[in-house]
């Protein structure tokens, strides 16, 4: 009887689990179809909206589109400029990140407490209301407008890495730390020497998830920046689709070209290090 | 707030397993000092010790947190306390360093806010978006993260696949939406004699459907993952015992997966009402500045548009006033809906 239900039991099983993967694949045809039909999209010469038009056929393939968007948008100066608001952000997210959460971690000091508070209530301001006072602040009062400093300040210090630094030096046992610094060691070479090679993981981490903020971001360098030459691609790639694409000759074609573009690096830097990425540490993450 | 932060507390102790709950956590990362100190010094004088150190054992800390305590401060918490003070005012953008009158007016900005048609128009507009858009990521996302969790073969693929869309910029993948949508686009051409008209997103009655779907569609990979990281937490013998029991598998997933992930729920719930409120790059891309007619318009774009085209920052920061105090509205009354029902079952 046993050996009949547990038989029973693995068919179950077995009918569950190609259910569930014939929905797993329904799932990932309708999440990848998008970007094989930009990158199709992106290479007719002549736009085949036809169900045809989905695969791709010789005589209507060329790199026309890219030569065109590239006229319009300057594609390596946006890409250069989302790399410097992307490079600032990560920049001082891990350099000072990883000194507060350090100290919050590992130090005992007044007002620590106070700090840890602040990081868990910063998550939860929305940025809609500060949209219309950091704009007076950073564009009219400081004249930031036009500069990738303007850019850069209200992201700088993404407090989700914040937070996963923490976690990971957390981790470690405090008598490592108490060890050093018997011997006389700074906090700041323990930081160095001691804790930092430790949470290398951690680093990783919060690098890809502050990645996604600001490379991806859309309305506060497109408010900041009117100046073509310091647009993100995002922002110019934008104003092309708004401004400039009903006048070109394939405008879909040539929006397809430069959403390759600006997709490219995060689509393979995402399935790059898709291992750090999991689900454990995604936890930790917040956007809103 | 305090919702917010209750859910913040049971996201992380969730996901990142060895650290523990967030109010034991400061303390526990000292424990072996705290442990020490009465046995060694209180037979010797540990007022004076403590006198030395105001600040703590290593004030060094207070130096170290410095630059992120600065950038809340200046970039975080002063504008949130000018966004309110804005509001009350008269407020004109100048050039910097030039002043002018900016008389306190009372509520008259809020007055003018909640008065103008375009506005309720908007959050009329976030409503059916709502409605939309976050029962259809809960579900879709629980079922693909429960289906995900029972597979073995091709797990990664299946989780890359999901969660590219939601780490690729909204203005590329809104470039192939558009060209999806349009009028004589791939998915008219399919449904050929069914295709709407006017096309999708020209027409004011599926506009923000449309957008709400995109908006599905682009963040549901990162609430399988939530949903994946809860899944874990559910004891494996719930399923074998209750399969013993001759249940099937709904009868599982209603009573012990879906009460299971409860507190994902929450979360989930809360947080794509908050992308839902915060809409600005869906209306002013894809359906070309909030068209047809304002039928897909979203107060952050009209934020946008009175705030700092039309130059009424005031008017405009009421506006961000008033959306947050709905948001928190909403998010509480969902609190009560997806954690009171699950806890009567």
């Amino acid at each position: 009887m046993s050996i009949t239900a547990k038989k029973a039991s693995v068919e179950k099983r077995r009918n569950l689990s190609v259910g569930s993967f014939f929905l797993l694949a329904l799932g990932a045809f309708v999440f990848l179809f998008p970007f094989y039909y930009m990158l199709i999209g992106s290479l007719q010469t002549s736009p085949d909206t036809s169900v045809g038009g989905a695969f791709p056929e010789p005589g209507n393939i060329t790199g026309e589109n890219y030569v065109n968007i590239n006229g319009s948008i300057n594609l390596f100066k946006g890409l250069l400029n989302s790399g410097i608001f992307t490079g600032g952000v990560i920049l001082a997210t891990v350099v000072f990140g990883l000194l507060v959460g350090y100290a919050l971690a590992q130090m005992q000091f007044r007002g620590r407490g106070v700090v840890f508070g602040m990081m868990l209530l910063v998550q939860m301001i929305p940025f809609q209301l500060l949209l219309i006072p950091l704009y007076v602040m950073i564009v009219r009062d400081y004249g930031l407008g036009d500069n990738y400093l303007g850019m850069i300040l209200p992201f700088a210090i993404n407090s989700t890495a914040v937070f996963v630094f923490r976690q990971y030096f957390m981790q470690l046992p405090s008598t490592l730390f108490e060890a050093a610094r018997i011997d006389g060691a700074s906090e700041l070479r323990i930081l160095w020497q001691v804790a930092i090679p430790l949470v290398r993981p951690a680093i990783v981490t919060a690098i890809l998830l502050t990645f996604i903020g600001p490379w991806n971001e859309f309305l506060w360098p497109f408010l900041v920046t009117k100046d073509q030459a310091l647009q993100p691609l995002a922002v110019s790639l934008a104003n092309y689709i708004s401004n400039i694409a009903a006048t070109a000759s394939n405008p879909f074609g040539a929006i397809l070209a430069g959403a390759c573009v600006l997709a490219a690096p995060a689509v393979v830097l995402f399935i790059f290090f898709q291992r750090q990425f999991i689900s454990t540490n995604l936890g930790s993450s917040v956007k809103g | 707030m305090s919702l917010r932060s209750a859910s913040g507390a049971s996201r992380r102790d969730g996901a990142v397993p060895p650290p523990g709950p967030e109010s034991g956590a400061p303390s526990s990362g000292n424990k072996q000092p705290a442990g020490r100190k009465p046995q060694r010094r209180r037979p010797g004088r540990p007022e004076i010790k403590q006198k030395f150190r105001p600040l703590g054992k290593q004030p060094l800390g207070l130096l170290f947190s410095a630059p992120y305590v600065i950038f809340i401060l200046g970039v975080l918490a002063y504008p949130l306390g000018y966004a309110v003070w804005i509001s009350f005012h008269r407020f004109y953008f100048t050039a910097p360093g030039v002043q002018v009158e900016r008389p306190f007016v009372g509520i008259e900005n809020y007055i003018t806010v909640l008065s103008d048609p375009a506005v309720q128009r908007s959050f009329l507009n976030i409503l059916v978006f709502l409605v939309i858009n976050v029962p259809l990521t809960v579900g879709l996302s629980l079922i693909l993260a429960n289906a995900l969790n029972r597979i073995t073969r091709l797990k990664t693929f299946f989780r890359v696949s999901y969660y590219v869309p939601y780490v690729t910029a909204s203005v590329a993948v809104i470039g192939v939406w558009l060209f999806l949508f349009q009028q004589n686009g791939l998915i008219n051409s399919l449904l050929g004699p069914l295709a709407p008209n006017p096309s999708w997103l020209v027409n004011s009655w599926l506009a923000m459907p449309t957008v709400a779907l995109y908006v599905t569609w682009k963040q549901l990979g990162f609430f399988i993952l939530l949903y994946l990281a809860a899944l874990q937490n559910i004891p494996e013998e719930l399923y074998e015992s209750a399969s013993v029991d001759g249940g099937n598998k709904w009868v599982q997933f209603w009573n012990i997966t879906v009460p299971g992930v409860r507190s994902a729920s929450v979360l989930v719930t809360l947080l794509a009402t908050i992308t839902g409120a915060n809409l600005f790059t869906e209306p002013y891309l894809l359906t070309g500045g909030g068209g047809p007619d304002g039928a897909s318009s979203s107060p952050v774009f009209l934020m946008y548009q009175k705030g700092i085209l039309q130059g009424n920052p005031d008017v405009a920061a009421a506006l961000g006033v008033v959306l947050v105090i709905g948001v928190l509205l909403i998010a509480l009354i969902q609190n009560r809906l997806v954690g009171g029902k699950s806890g009567e079952e």
